[in-house]
């Protein structure tokens, strides 16, 4: 391991936010993930990596328990948020949700005005006391998702109106509004042309310093870009993981240098 | 590329060519065949709907008017005094009256008398009547009143008797038809709109008769039936799109709910009669029961019609709202039904208008007595406009010819209003993501 490389990428002592254990998922007779074992650090950007069907995405939505919603799905294993099980009993997957931000494939603002995109959030958990609040909780979110300059003469106007690049970060910025801890991204570039991707990229680095980042994508170049450390999955298994240095550089399994050089995938 | 060729020793470019011309012609043949069967089946559907309401027209636009005689009438105190009233002789008045303005004319004869006073609608004395209750001053005056003539004359003046017909096969005799051209002369008989068609209620006298009881009775039941299966209909497809687990019960349920969409609605009906009135013993011929029968035959198509507008707003709406922590009630009451209202109103409207034309169940609930007041509650008896028409088309007398298809038209004119708003509410709420 190098040290000096570390610190050249600011990987610090950061604390481990999420740990999951022996993770198995099954969708009806498919077994999906297989044993995932995988620490995922707070203030770091972890990238998922891995060929389409390789389970990387599935394994995201477990983070935030989004697969309750499918009826034939089943997690097994435990997945800790700071220490806490997030499959126990007691947890509302509500709750979660609200800790755990999700951004996804496709740009999905509500047909509602950018505002209210970003308001829901908070109104939903009740966040602001007073419109006053409110109105700086969207302001404060759109600033971070980086697309208040672009909206803040018309906030009224419908969220499904901007360009794609645009729409994707209202997502991102609705998806900060409520404060999470956990910030999920599910290949947030895949509909996005290479300057909105920029801009995105640009975004996830500054969402860094505040929030544990976990993005799922098929462009090892992006991978290799935003993140610190890397995981690769293979037919379901975590097949190696990372600092993202040393997967692209030096990886030690066989198979994720064949997938990193183009030859499995 | 030319020198790759095929056994044929012709080059395989050209013969791919030739194979496509060849086939080209065959395949535009059969896209043009098919074209011109779709622009058949087309014509003769519009042609089949022209034929419809044109005979409907036809044969219903003299219902919309009502040939009306204006004369004098000399309020006789011999016959309506003022401490007997409402009771007197307004019928005698009248004939009295209008004999006078005939010339030629013995009304001291039964016979003749008789058949003067026939020319008025019967309901003429009943508005002489009502005139002089109001205000019995004019008792010793005389008035004007403009009535409207009986049947009879209403289908001579509008030409449906014909003249050349012999006497006794007619049912106006040649002295009535002079007479009646004499007042016609005279510029006593006019044909203005018939106002009456909506503002009176079902009667024994075609000239009287209207449809005000049947768009009450059709309102009470429609309302009902809204109230109850809008509700339970949408609520259950939220149930069961939304919330229910996905098991062979519910599988079950759903085939069971397609299936009670298709059962005959005469047997919805049968239930009602059974259940309803025989067994709750709510009253007979009364619009909540025909409403809540309805209900049972729209609930399906409305859970149907919800079901498909929820499943048909995109998943990428629901996981956006889910990932931000909100609970599957506030995905579903906040972000998918309001998504699925246009399609949800749509189907609602279809529903209803397949309710207010449905006749079977209310023929069976008893919503086809002859009732001549229009009803005042839900619970008081009613026909419905279906049930009109088929009382109409019943009826032996001439006049409810004309006045069945213009219940035909007036029934027709409502289901086209409601497709009309069910079309502007898809429009107006259809939203683009």
């Amino acid at each position: 391991m190098n040290d000096l490389r570390k610190i050249e990428r600011d990987v610090t002592m950061n604390s481990t936010k999420i740990t999951a254990r022996d993770v198995n998922v099954h969708y009806g007779d498919t077994h999906a993930i297989k044993d995932v074992k995988v620490d995922i650090a707070d203030r770091t950007v972890t990238a998922f990596i891995g060929p389409s069907g390789c389970g990387k995405s599935t394994f995201l939505r477990c983070l935030n328990r989004m697969n309750d919603t499918i009826d034939i799905c089943r997690v097994e294993g435990t997945i800790e948020l700071d220490g806490q099980d997030i499959y126990r009993k007691s947890i509302d997957p509500v709750q979660l949700r609200a800790q755990i931000g999700m951004v996804f494939q496709k740009p999905n603002p509500f047909p509602k005005s950018i505002y209210d995109n970003i308001a829901y959030g908070p109104r939903i958990h009740g966040l602001a006391k007073s419109k006053g609040e409110l109105d700086e909780i969207v302001e404060r979110a759109l600033r971070r998702g980086a697309i208040w300059e672009e909206v803040k003469d018309r906030l009224n106007d419908p969220g499904t109106g901007l360009s794609g690049g645009q729409q994707q970060r209202l997502c991102i910025a609705r998806a900060v509004a409520t404060e999470p801890e956990v910030l999920l991204m599910d290949e947030p570039c895949s509909a996005l042309d290479p300057i909105a991707t920029a801009q995105v990229e640009e975004l996830i680095e500054e969402l860094r310093r505040e929030y544990s980042v976990v993005i799922v994508t098929h462009s090892m170049q992006q991978a290799a870009r935003v993140s610190q450390k890397t995981a690769f999955f293979h037919l379901g298994h975590l097949v190696e993981f990372n600092d993202t240095e040393q997967i692209f550089t030096n990886p030690t399994d066989s198979r994720t240098e064949a997938y990193i050089t183009g030859r499995i995938g | 590329m030319t020198d790759m060729t095929n056994n044929a020793g012709v080059p395989r470019q050209n013969r791919t060519t030739e194979l496509v011309a060849a086939s080209l012609k065959r395949r535009r043949r059969k896209q043009l065949r098919l074209q011109w069967i779709g622009i058949g089946a087309i014509s003769i559907a519009f042609l089949t709907l022209f034929i419809l309401v044109a005979s409907l027209v036809s044969s219903g636009w003299q219902a919309f008017s009502q040939t009306h005689l204006t004369f004098e009438v000399y309020v006789d105190p011999e016959e309506i005094r003022a401490k007997r009233l409402p009771r007197g002789g307004f019928d005698d008045a009248l004939a009295a009256s209008l004999g006078a303005v005939l010339p030629g004319v013995d009304m001291s004869d039964r016979a003749t008398a008789k058949a003067v006073e026939k020319i008025l609608s019967n309901g003429a004395q009943f508005e002489l009547r009502d005139r002089v209750v109001v205000d019995p001053t004019l008792i010793g005056k005389t008035i004007q009143m403009t009535v409207p003539v009986s049947d009879p004359f209403d289908q001579l003046n509008k030409g449906l008797i014909e003249r050349e017909t012999p006497e006794k096969f007619r049912r106006v005799k040649d002295a009535e038809i002079q007479w009646f051209d004499t007042l016609k002369d005279q510029g006593a008989i006019s044909k203005p709109f018939n106002w009456a068609l909506f503002t009176n209620a079902d009667s024994r006298f075609p000239e009287l008769a209207g449809l005000k009881g049947a768009l009450v009775g059709s309102f009470w039941a429609l309302l009902t039936c809204f109230l109850i299966s809008f509700p339970l209909g949408i609520g259950s497809a939220i149930y069961l799109e939304e919330f229910a687990p996905k098991n062979k019960l519910s599988d079950f349920i759903e085939v069971n709910i397609n299936n009670l969409a298709a059962v005959p609605s005469v047997v919805f009906g049968l239930l009602a009669l059974a259940v309803f009135i025989g067994w709750f013993g709510m009253p007979r011929s009364a619009p909540f029961v025909g409403g809540l029968t309805l209900a049972l035959m729209t609930m399906p198509t409305i859970i149907i019609a919800t079901r498909a507008a929820l499943k048909a707003v995109p998943p990428s709406i629901r996981e956006a709202a889910l990932g931000l922590g909100a609970s599957r009630q506030q995905v579903v009451f906040q972000h998918v039904l309001p998504l699925a209202m246009p399609g949800v109103l749509t189907g609602t409207i279809i529903g209803l208008a397949q309710a207010l034309g449905e006749t079977a169940p209310l023929l069976l609930i008893g919503m086809n007595a002859f009732i001549t007041s229009a009803a005042s509650s839900p619970f008081d008896s009613a026909t419905a406009l279906p049930t009109q028409i088929f009382i109409w088309a019943d009826s032996p007398e001439r006049g409810f010819t004309s006045r069945t298809s213009a219940a035909i038209l007036v029934l027709l004119g409502f289901l086209v209003m409601m497709n009309a708003v069910a079309i502007y509410l898809r429009q107006k709420f259809e939203r683009k993501w």
